[in-house]
């Protein structure tokens, strides 16, 4: 503070509150209806304060699933949107740490054309060009896959630009004294540039983790089959019913259990996560 | 195009490391644009017995169809409502949070984690709050003496749709505002302050307009987001309706392609949009590009 203003620093506080509170109180209220039995929303209006069932309601949505509206149980929606989360963040990072290494570390016919290529994919999100892409899914036999699930979403262009404008920052003495040694490129890859962008690595695994999370409509067009079901999508199938059988309960211990395993990510990773952030934006 | 002074002189090696991304990139990217692109100028009967080129037909019928006007309409106020609300919020906590000393890394802490919420999450959460029967926002409004119903009156859907996207927005915000904030010097506030300036003033003339950089990149960055990674939010909650009042550009093209099988009109909205996406890519480059000479 430039000046002693107490008065400004107590509006300050209070403004910070009530956005702490803005912020958390529909996760408050959606972890209260969670510990609920079914019959306290039958009626009036949502209870403020929490309910005996937590225990049995998380145990019923993680063994058993919703069976009325055809959900499997969620510890099997989790695992498969662990595997889409975790296949999309890595496959993205080697893809793109490969092409990056390619366009910056060596001189060749079509480079230029090779990146803008690969740039035209940061214009096109998959909610826009979705049709075709389904199509083209379809085709290939992909449908009710994990590989359908993850690899169209692998390619990223952000991910790229970041490896590119980091090995550009990367001096060139060390790859021409790499060179004098006799590495190979594979080797200067390898034990040089790979152990450098560490940092960056992970500071991009948890965005991309974040965001394979929380993939929607792609996952909830190419899987027909509750086996491939991920959990983000599977609380909009259970959301259409509870608006003419009252399970409430059970949808917001979906909820709490859907978006858990990325916000733990982000508050136990905050400095990974906030350098990820603004750098894949720059 | 930038690279090394010295490169490795391998031939085919550096196709070999661009093969994977190029070759997802080419079978998910390039192709089913290069589809849309060609289906648009096509037709096809409700069969998929005979199709037959029709020129720019799907593209003069869209503009002459009275829901898709009214989906342009509805994406610019809920691009704009999203875009404004989430900002001002964010802008304020910042500014808040920036004053303080000991405590800003919690009141940060407290409010980022909503960015690793899942938009449809989202939704179905503030869908709850706000559910006419048993959600605590409709039970205060209708004490208040307002019946809210968003299955039924087209303002009350689109509010909620614009909260519940913002509430998600605010985090993303909030962090690159309070790292703009870090990044305006001392010396200007405390100049200021000697003057005379009041912390009102200090915050119009000196806080705001150095923030005008981020602002603007906020702007780009949250209306690409309120037009296009909002779908989950819509799709969760209203779907579009009720008669059409939350059908922004994106649904409108998953509504009209999946459900409606009007492949044609789905594919030229398609194109459209992707003219949208590169016009505000380019400006954000542009952006970006004079950031850097600073």
């Amino acid at each position: 503070m430039i000046e002693n203003r107490p008065l400004l620093k107590l509006t300050a506080h209070l403004v910070l509150i009530a956005g702490v509170a803005l912020v958390a109180f529909p996760v408050y209220l959606a972890i209260i209806a969670s510990t609920h039995g079914p019959t306290d929303f039958m009626s009036g209006v949502i209870p403020l304060l929490p309910g005996p069932h937590a225990v049995e309601n998380y145990r019923q949505v993680l063994a058993s699933g919703v069976s009325t509206s055809g959900i499997p149980p969620i510890s099997l929606m989790m695992t498969n949107s662990l595997i889409m989360a975790l296949t999309i963040a890595i496959g993205k990072i080697v893809i793109s740490l490969l092409s990056a290494f390619a366009i910056v570390y060596f001189r060749f016919p079509f480079r230029a054309l090779a990146f803008w290529a690969i740039f035209v994919t940061l214009m096109l999100p998959v909610e826009v060009r979705i049709v075709p892409t389904f199509q083209v899914v379809a085709n290939l036999g992909m449908l009710n896959s994990y590989a359908g699930l993850s690899i169209p979403l692998i390619a990223s262009a952000t991910a790229t630009f970041l490896f590119r404008q980091f090995f550009l920052t990367v001096p060139d003495e060390l790859m021409e004294a790499a060179r004098v040694d006799g590495a190979g490129p594979m080797k200067f890859f390898f034990d040089i540039l790979l152990p450098l962008s560490r940092t960056n690595i992970a500071a991009l695994f948890v965005i991309l983790f974040i965001y394979g999370w929380n993939q929607y409509l792609w996952p909830l067009l190419i899987t027909t089959s509750s086996d491939y079901y991920t959990v983000v999508m599977g609380i909009k199938r259970m959301a259409d019913v509870a608006d003419s059988y009252p399970q409430w309960n059970t949808v917001m211990a979906t909820v709490v259990l859907a978006m858990l395993p990325p916000v733990l990510v982000v508050i136990c990773m905050q400095r990974l996560f906030v350098k990820g952030l603004v750098e894949t934006e720059k | 195009m930038q690279s090394k002074r010295t490169v490795f002189s391998n031939r085919a090696l550096p196709y070999m490391l661009l093969a994977p991304q190029l070759a997802v990139t080419a079978i998910f990217f390039l192709w089913p644009a290069a589809q849309a692109f060609r289906q648009s100028f096509l037709r096809e009967d409700a069969f998929g017995f005979s199709t037959q080129f029709v020129w720019f037909d799907n593209y003069m019928r869209l503009f002459q169809s009275a829901s898709y006007l009214n989906s342009m309409a509805v994406t610019a106020v809920f691009a704009t409502s999203v875009a404004v609300l989430s900002i001002v919020i964010a802008l304020a906590l910042a500014v808040a949070a920036n004053g303080m000393i000991r405590s800003q890394q919690t009141y940060s802490t407290l409010i980022i984690w909503p960015y690793a919420v899942a938009p449809a999450v989202a939704g179905v959460m503030w869908w709850f709050m706000f559910n006419p029967t048993i959600g605590i926002l409709s039970y205060l409004m209708r004490q208040a003496g307002y019946n809210w119903n968003h299955g039924l009156d087209g303002t009350d859907a689109m509010i909620l749709v614009v909260i519940a996207s913002s509430w998600k927005q605010i985090s993303y915000n909030f962090l690159f505002f309070l790292a703009g904030l870090h990044a305006i010097p001392r010396s200007l506030t405390e100049a200021a302050a000697i003057d005379g300036a009041g912390p009102i003033k200090r915050f119009f003339t000196i806080t705001l307009p150095l923030l005008s950089p981020t602002t603007f990149f906020l702007v780009v960055v949250n209306v690409v987001y309120a037009m296009f990674d909002t779908f989950a939010v819509i799709h969760a909650t209203t779907e579009g309706g009720p008669n059409q009042a939350t059908n922004i550009l994106v649904y409108k093209v998953f509504d009209d392609g999946f459900i409606g099988l009007n492949l044609g009109s789905s594919a030229a909205q398609s194109v459209i949009l992707m003219a949208i996406v590169t016009v505000f890519t380019f400006i954000q480059f542009r952006y970006i590009e004079r950031r850097v000479e600073y």
